[in-house]
């Protein structure tokens, strides 16, 4: 194997037009794959994020755009009418749910003089929940409690649109980013003049929207809940859009006819308002399509990038391959086996991939820098480098099979005859 | 001459079938990706008011408090709150002025069986329509004496009109929105600047209708974007300390706009001095620097378009290869027409005219691909798939990139082949 080595060097630089353009073609095949590999990731990554609720057996009907005075008192009303619903498990109002793209967002500090402009701030998506919704949600308590039902039925909704009762139950990524190293149970989280004490923390549920995450200061597992009483429950994207979100938990065998009898339900309690029935899974489909759509997107022009540099090696082989019958007879005439031509061929196309990978690979690195300071792009692990420069030789060797394979099938007998 | 060459290649091409066809997919592949992708961008990243965008500016003031304000770096929001926006509008300092909003407008149809349903809403005031170059169908615009005095009138856009009166025209009637009667006193034709910059944001069909300012604000109508600076009550946005109004204003030029940046900055050391606000900067910028400014196009399709790009590059130089492993294949046949008394400038031209052939039989079939990536494209979720579609611009962009790709890979092997000496070769033999 090392003998070939040097004949194989030595008819390289006899072809290094034709070598270099191979050299360069998988330097920039790697480079593209390593940068467009990692955006998927980031994508599909994003698209399974844990979601501590009970995914499965959330149905949400959306009401929305009712006169907010008569909404109000029917909240209770419509409640109990899903909760006489056979098979439902859990029922509760929310403001918002995670992932519906429907984020009111605030800034709270640590300190008591902490205000909502504060630098030092941190943002946090926030949904009021109404009694039942955290069943229904499936949130789980790591630590703490959940909202009593004095603390439900007294929170109303302040003119800063903001609840009365001064409790928050926030997720752990939050209690960690505002008190580190420490217990968030007791702590109070300020935004003059507002203030709650934190009584519980819940394994990290997604905010309802992370179009902010761009920002400092924001994750998307930022997530609080307030109680709120019925009647706070509308109003909160301000007092003249009316939108209340019913939680109904239950088997998700059983999702489709509750869906269908609630709809009902409601359609007859409030013929005017439009209501919208949705499983969470579709919410969740729906928030994260863009990010699956672009995935898909870049994975097809990564694939074909992969078989158009495939099909470029076999052209620039075959041809060389064709050009050095005459060679490859006399190497076979004067005792090269089959064996010996193959591996010639595929050596030489690891050589040139090894040296195409080597510069792709120092290339994707220098792309991922250029973007992450002057793009929204976040630095990219080094194992999609390898990862990167092990596809391409594998696709280099792949692709090198056929015409190696045709060069080994050369008869020692071209050597004899004149072309 | 030329047609000789044409033929010479032809008849090359002929010769390899499997190689021109990988070369001409090759590029064709990439073209296609590219083209279809710089569609993508060049809708989103366009120009939302081609006739009059230069002249279309808007108002930028920064009522923010002390609290993480940097000087000289921290640059004014897009929104106005509502009293500086009002403080503004009655100051007439251009020609024509607008504020605008955008709001979720429940619309239910009166006279059919209909259920009610959701449409993007614009509050706006009388200039809006005069100073975008709205276009409409029947009627027109509210005047401003309408919208002082309160007068429940609305624009509709084409699609409500067909829904809701099968395109008659509707003016004189009414329609309820958000459980209010307002008479329609426009029907727009198709109109949807994309982005939809003048309030809210992103791409698609366009409003569904367009609201006087106060009328909307009297029965209780109220925007969904609003950013509040301060915690107050925020139940009635015209008190509150929250911006969510965006004012534009119609400037000449650009001496006009520093004229209107001046009085902005006045007015922004009135109101320190009245204690409203901490802040003295401002900003007037036109719609395509706003544009620039606020990175309107989204990260996903410029991340899109560098993979494509990169992937037409890779195309590219998978040609040049191929076009050199063609041309060196015909070192014997470059022999004889040089040993025969053809110029290596011959030799040069003739190579590339084949390299320009594939180009363009690239360039078609690359159309081709084009146009099946944008049907991928607008069978997409994204809000702004649905409209993207190739136009004259980009149908003949994509044969520039064809010649020019083709050029660019052809140099190199026709560099090649015209270095090939005519003995070495005619001796071989």
């Amino acid at each position: 194997m090392m003998l070939d080595l040097r004949p194989i060097l030595a008819s390289l630089r006899a072809h290094r037009v034709p070598a270099l353009l191979v050299v360069l073609e998988i330097a920039l095949a790697c480079a593209v794959l390593c940068n467009a590999v990692f955006m998927i990731g980031q994508r599909l990554n994003d698209v399974h994020l844990p979601n501590a609720i009970d995914e499965q057996n959330i149905s949400v009907l959306t009401l929305s755009g009712t006169d907010s005075g008569r909404a109000a008192g029917e909240v209770a009303q419509d409640l109990a009418a899903l909760r006489s619903i056979v098979g439902v498990q859990a029922v509760g109002s929310s403001s918002s749910v995670p992932l519906d793209g429907q984020g009111v967002n605030d800034d709270f500090g640590t300190q008591p003089d902490a205000r909502t402009e504060d630098p030092s701030s941190v943002g946090m998506e926030y949904s009021f929940l109404g009694e039942g919704a955290d069943k229904a949600l499936g949130l789980r308590l790591l630590h703490g409690r959940f909202f009593t039902a004095d603390e439900y039925a007294d929170s109303h909704l302040r003119p800063e649109l903001m609840p009365s009762a001064h409790v928050a139950v926030i997720t752990r990524s939050l209690a960690q980013r505002l008190w580190p190293n420490q217990s968030a149970l007791g702590k109070v989280m300020y935004s003059k003049p507002l203030w709650y004490t934190v009584v519980g923390v819940v394994a990290d549920v997604l905010c309802p929207d992370d179009s902010e995450r761009a920002l400092q200061n924001r994750g998307f597992y930022y997530s609080v809940f307030f109680p709120i009483d019925p009647a706070g429950s509308v109003g909160v994207f301000g007092p003249a859009t009316t939108q209340t979100n019913y939680l109904v938990h239950s088997a998700p065998r059983e999702r489709d006819r509750i869906m269908r009898e609630a709809r009902a339900k409601l359609t007859q309690l409030d013929p005017s308002a439009v209501l919208e029935v949705r499983r969470f899974t579709d919410i969740r489909q729906h928030y994260f399509a863009d990010t699956d759509s672009v995935a898909g997107i870049l994975a097809l022009i990564c694939a074909v990038m992969l078989v158009v540099t495939a099909f470029g090696i076999v052209g620039l082989t075959s041809f060389w391959v064709r050009q050095r019958k005459r060679q490859i007879g006399i190497r076979r005439a004067v005792g090269a086996t089959r064996v010996h031509i193959l591996r010639y061929f595929q050596t030489e196309n690891l050589l040139l991939s090894a040296a195409g990978v080597g510069i792709g690979m120092a290339l994707a690195f220098g792309i991922n820098l250029y973007l992450m300071q002057h793009y929204e792009m976040n630095r990219m692990p080094w194992y999609y480098l390898p990862g990167g420069a092990m596809a391409l030789l594998v696709l280099g060797q792949l692709a090198v099979l056929g015409p190696a394979l045709r060069a080994a099938a050369v008869p020692p007998v071209v050597a004899t005859r004149s072309v | 001459m030329f047609f000789h060459y044409v033929e010479l290649a032809l008849r090359s091409l002929r010769q390899s079938r499997v190689l021109t066809a990988l070369m001409v997919l090759s590029l064709a592949l990439g073209i296609g990706a590219s083209i279809s992708m710089l569609t993508l961008l060049r809708l989103l990243a366009g120009d939302p008011l081609p006739q009059n965008s230069a002249h279309i500016f808007e108002a930028q003031l920064d009522p923010l408090p002390s609290e993480g304000y940097l000087p000289g770096q921290t640059k004014p929001g897009d929104d106005l709150t509502y009293v500086d926006a009002m403080n503004l509008l009655n100051a007439h300092r251009a020609g024509r002025q607008a504020a605008a909003a955008a709001f979720h407008a429940r619309i239910a149809p009166q006279q059919t069986a209909l259920a009610p349903f959701f449409g993007n809403g614009v509050m706006t005031t009388a200039d809006f329509f005069p100073m975008f170059d709205v276009p409409f169908e029947y009627g027109g615009g509210w005047s401003t004496s309408e919208e002082h005095a309160g007068a429940q009138v609305a624009v509709i856009a084409d699609y409500i009109n067909d829904k809701l009166f099968d395109g008659a025209n509707s003016v004189g009637k009414l329609i309820r929105i958000d459980d209010h009667d307002f008479r329609i006193v426009g029907v727009l034709k198709h109109w949807a600047p994309q982005p939809r910059f003048y309030a809210g944001e992103g791409y698609g069909v366009g409003d569904a209708v367009f609201l006087p300012l106060p009328s909307a604000l009297d029965v209780g109508i109220s925007t969904n974007y609003f950013s509040c600076y301060l915690q107050g009550d925020q139940r009635d946005l015209r008190t509150a300390p929250c911006t969510w109004l965006s004012l534009w204003v119609e400037l000449a030029g650009d001496a006009d706009a520093t004229a209107y940046k001046t009085f902005l900055s006045h007015y922004a050391q009135q109101q320190v001095l009245l204690n409203r606000f901490y802040r003295t900067d401002v900003d007037v910028p036109n719609l395509m620097q706003l544009l620039r400014n606020d990175h309107v196009v989204p990260e996903d399709v410029r991340q899109l378009n560098r993979v494509a790009f990169g992937f037409l590059l890779i195309c590219v130089v998978n040609t040049v290869g191929l076009l050199l492993a063609k041309c060196l294949r015909r070192a014997r046949e470059i022999g004889v027409r040089r040993a025969l008394g053809a110029s290596r400038g011959t030799i040069f031209v003739q190579f590339m005219v084949e390299a320009v052939i594939i180009g363009l039989a690239g360039g078609v079939l690359g159309l081709a691909f084009a146009e099946l990536g944008l049907w991928v494209i607008r069978h997409q979720p994204a809000e702004y798939a649905g409209l993207a579609r190739l136009d004259v611009h980009m149908f003949a962009l994509t044969f520039v990139f064809a010649l020019a790709a083709s050029l660019m890979a052809g140099v190199l092997p026709a560099w090649r082949a015209c270095l090939v000496s005519p003995a070495a070769q005619v001796k071989a033999g």
